[in-house]
């Protein structure tokens, strides 16, 4: 099958406007034959479910949270960007298309991000029409901070908890709805398969997680909202039940999956403390704005902090190295993630970390509180700062935080044309779950924007076009793909309840991300992802024959919901690391340890791999087909991203 | 440290629950409350045991999905953290811990420590919102809010979700809930339209789901992992009343 973006044509900036004219549309009176499913109610899922149903069609919704509203968009911190150019400092929808590609380090299409960057003013007026209340000033104007990778203040906040109240406003349109009928809601269901009918999707198949009962759902579309895949590294920012599952299942039914090894590795979370950890903290990206990234001049001053001699409080100006602000003197503490990441991994590399472990560098405040005062930074992270102190026992108001990269977000995703439609007809992947937006790296503050805008104005207008040209019959739920997709459902499930071996399936998850984060973390090489392939094949069959999954299905059964998840993620991880071995370049998260430039920067390779990679599912144990989307860049000028 | 924990174990809905002792064996006072049970529960699982059912999820203390009555307090001893921000420096070796889920009429046990909390779901689906489509809504900056107003409504809306309120409540009153939600909408400009309306309906749907009422003990404004203030619940009797009292164009 050829990859079809249908990326339309014209002018970047008209291509929007023109493709939504060409879009056919469903008449008001038709709208009401169609059902739609959508799985998940973060960000994308909410705001999709909502405004579909708004439109007049009817919607199923699932998620695996026993509420909508708990979905993980709610843990995001700092904020979402927009294009509103409040601050009259040169912000404009071209330039935050043009920081969003750049940032991607050019992997992402132009078409998508300016489309974005297009729609990223609506979502702000659609929220505080809703109610979110975001922060504001003395005026009564709302308030704007800075995030990396940007030279404007463009980020809207709501404290430390814009995720939450995104989300609230999100859940209350479709609490609205739900109230009106136009949607129904069911929540503590899992989806284990897509029903594909004719080439087509018709519906899911899902699990009641209360009662066990396998559901079938015929619906006329299939949205996908269901986040991303940090946890293939056991140890993420992301939720305890955040998996790749759905996606995973779509895949192998024939959906392709575009850029997996593309993964965010956020530079400043709190850092690991032993192996019973069982996730990993966030400390928004919006504490650089005023915090200062450093660690000690000499590994000797570095040991003694180790060994708790001394304090960083202790160690004088002239012994720190403000690394950023020294590395890069335009950006400084707010160079995009994947650069801040990966300095501070040199750093401790060089032996020049702290904390305990040595796996941390400081994330400092002093100059912040001696500006502006203990009570202005409080008012702006007060609660980032209890949440460190809660989790480390260490006040950040006197000492600095120590800080740490880990896992975060995935850039990879299901693969989408324009229309976020992936490679199955009917099959579509909002938010997260798509690859489409954020190239190699995403920007801070751009996954909120990411999710709201597929939700609330691009699939309203596209997934219209598909169901005027399917029409509205009804769908067979009697067709044969429902039943078999149901067996072979209920079939795994019963392959995964006659485990009964002796390590546990958390065992199995903790080998598998210390695998992924030694050999496709923040550096990767040939040789280590080779070494890794051949152990995750040995992981995965290893746990088909000694993981241990009790109970039975029909019941609330933890073991047997995390035992999918994992056995999904071992396959995901492979994957992953063949896309990672297939990209011999260096590009924003990714980076191969053979392609730096002098500087130990990400080496890009545009003659050969300006392109997205899309693999295709072959069947159990084959090799997976890569099928590249070719990237043209007609806009913006490829260059060595540089943030001196 | 070694402890000994009192945990709540139930089948389902149906089946009668009873404590069961577990040995919670060197737990490091760096571990979180739940990671504390998740090593006993990977014990209970090699074992061949069924592991402790509990909900949780982002375990950053936003989700709202983890709940559990710790030693008698939702959310365990500490102030203004949920149990998943809760540390094992909290407690003293050789401590026994009991645990139990929410208990509240309108809150079901579903299995062990999880409960039913989709009573909280459709209260706000009975007019928790304001009633905009997508689209055609006018310039973020059309109207300005004052600030204190603004971080005022914040301040309600930081509500999680989780219940510990009810489960604080001798009465299992959801007032706390039910006025954090009121008062957010209430206090910002687009939630005027339909102020009056949706706190009737709100307390109407949250009185059908068996919630007791509220007697001013206070005891749900102590136990808020987000220290949401009873004054919520003054503001929301007070739109209630003036609802009943008045016509909308009157109040």
């Amino acid at each position: 099958m050829k990859l079809d973006a249908k990326i339309p044509e014209g002018p970047l900036a008209e291509k929007w406007s023109k493709h939504k004219f060409n879009l056919k549309l469903v008449n008001p009176a038709n709208k009401r034959k169609y059902t739609v499913i959508v799985v998940g109610t973060g960000l994308a899922g909410s705001s999709a479910a909502a405004s579909l149903a708004e439109l007049g069609y009817n919607v199923k919704a699932f998620c695996y949270q026993d509420s909508p509203r708990r979905a993980h968009s709610i843990a995001a911190q700092g904020g979402i960007n927009a294009a509103k150019n409040y601050r009259n400092d040169g912000d404009s929808v071209y330039r935050l298309f043009y920081d969003t590609i750049k940032g991607g380090d050019y992997r992402a299409r132009e078409a998508n991000v300016y489309r974005l960057a297009e729609v990223s003013v609506n979502i702000i007026d659609q929220c505080v029409a809703q109610g979110v209340p975001f922060a504001r000033e003395y005026g009564g104007l709302l308030d704007n901070r800075s995030f990396g990778g940007a030279q404007v203040s463009r980020t809207f906040y709501a404290r430390g908890q814009t995720g939450q109240q995104l989300l609230l406003g999100a859940y209350s349109a479709l609490n609205r709805q739900i109230h009106e009928g136009k949607v129904e809601m069911f929540s503590r269901h899992e989806m284990l398969d897509v029903v594909v009918v004719d080439g087509q999707a018709k519906g899911v198949v899902v699990r009641d997680m209360v009662t066990g009962e396998i559901e079938t759902h015929a619906g006329h579309a299939v949205l996908l909202c269901t986040g991303g895949y940090g946890n293939v590294f056991y140890l993420s920012t992301n939720a305890m039940g955040c998996n790749v599952t759905a996606a995973w299942r779509a895949h192998k039914r024939g959906a392709y999956f575009g850029n997996p090894c593309f993964t965010q590795i956020h530079p400043t979370c709190i850092p690991v403390t032993g192996d019973h950890q069982s996730k990993l903290t966030l400390m928004s990206e919006s504490l650089r704005n005023d915090g200062r990234v450093w660690v000690p001049k000499t590994k000797e001053i570095a040991a003694q902090i180790r060994e708790g001699k001394v304090k960083a409080s202790d160690i004088k100006e002239d012994d720190r190295d403000y690394f950023l602000e020294r590395k890069y003197p335009s950006f400084g503490n707010l160079v995009p993630r994947d650069v801040a990441s990966r300095n501070a991994k040199e750093m401790v590399d060089e032996g020049r970390g702290v904390g305990s472990s040595g796996v941390a560098v400081y994330l400092d405040f002093a100059d912040a509180i001696k500006r502006l005062g203990e009570d202005a930074v409080r008012a702006k992270y007060g609660n980032l700062f209890d949440m460190y102190y809660q989790i480390t026992d260490e006040n950040p108001y006197k000492e600095p935080m120590r800080i740490y990269p880990a896992v975060h977000y995935t850039m990879g995703g299901l693969w989408v044309d324009y229309n976020l439609q992936t490679t199955v007809p009917g099959l579509y992947a909002l938010g997260e779950a798509n690859f489409s937006d954020h190239g190699a790296n995403r920007l801070g503050a751009s996954a909120l924007m990411q999710g709201l805008a597929d939700g609330y104005f691009v699939i309203p207008y596209t997934l219209g076009d598909y169901l005027a040209t399917i029409g509205p019959k009804a769908v067979d739920e009697k067709h044969p793909a429902f039943a078999e997709t149901k067996k072979a459902v209920e079939d795994r499930i019963q392959q995964l309840l006659s485990l009964k071996g002796n390590k546990t399936v958390d065992e199995y998850h903790r080998e598998l991300g210390k695998i992924m984060w030694e050999y496709c973390g923040m550096a990767r090489s040939e040789e280590g992802l080779k070494k890794a392939k051949k152990m995750i094949q040995d992981l995965k069959a290893d746990f088909w024959k000694n993981a241990i999954v009790l109970g039975k299905n029909e019941e609330f059964n933890q073991s047997l919901e995390k035992a999918g998840r994992v056995a999904d993620f071992i396959e995901l991880g492979e994957l992953m690391i063949d896309d990672a071995l297939d990209r011999t370049e260096s590009c924003g998260g990714h980076f191969r340890i053979e392609s730096q430039t002098e500087e130990g920067e990400a080496k890009r390779d545009d003659e050969k791999y300006a392109y997205v990679a899309a693999w295709e599912y072959k069947g159990e144990g084959k090799p997976e087909a890569l099928h590249k989307e070719e990237l043209k860049f007609e806009n913006v000028k490829l260059t060595q991203r540089s943030y001196k | 440290m070694n402890l000994t924990l009192k945990v709540w174990r139930q089948p389902n809905s149906d089946a009668k629950g009873s404590f069961v002792n577990y040995p919670a064996q060197n737990i490091s006072p760096d571990m979180s409350f739940l990671e504390m049970l998740d090593v006993v529960n990977e014990d209970l699982v090699k074992k061949g045991e069924d592991p402790i059912h509990f909900d949780h999820d982002c375990r950053e203390g936003i989700c709202g999905m983890c709940s559990l009555h710790i030693n008698g307090r939702p959310h365990g001893p500490k102030q203004a953290i949920t149990t998943c921000q809760l540390h094992m420096r909290s407690f003293q070796n050789g401590q026994t811990i009991t645990i139990e889920p929410w208990r509240a009429t309108a809150f079901p046990v579903i299995k062990d420590l999880a409960v039913d909390r989709s009573a909280f779901d459709r209260i706000q689906r009975a007019g928790g919102f304001v009633s905009v489509n997508t689209g055609g809504v006018p310039d973020a900056n059309a109207i300005a809010i004052p600030k204190p107003v603004a971080d005022e409504a914040f301040n309600s809306a930081t509500c999680i979700g989780c219940g510990a309120c009810v489960a604080a409540c001798k009465n299992a009153s959801a007032m706390l809930f039910v006025s954090a939600k009121v008062s957010q909408m209430a206090l910002l400009p687009q939630g005027q339209p339909e102020r009056y309306k949706r706190v009737q309906a709100m307390v109407t749907q949250m009185d059908e789901e068996g919630f007791g009422s509220c007697t001013n003990t206070g005891a749900c404004e102590a136990e808020c992992p987000k220290e949401i203030k009873i004054t919520n619940i003054a503001r929301m009797n007070r739109d209630f009343f003036t609802a009943k009292f008045f016509k909308q164009e009157e109040a």
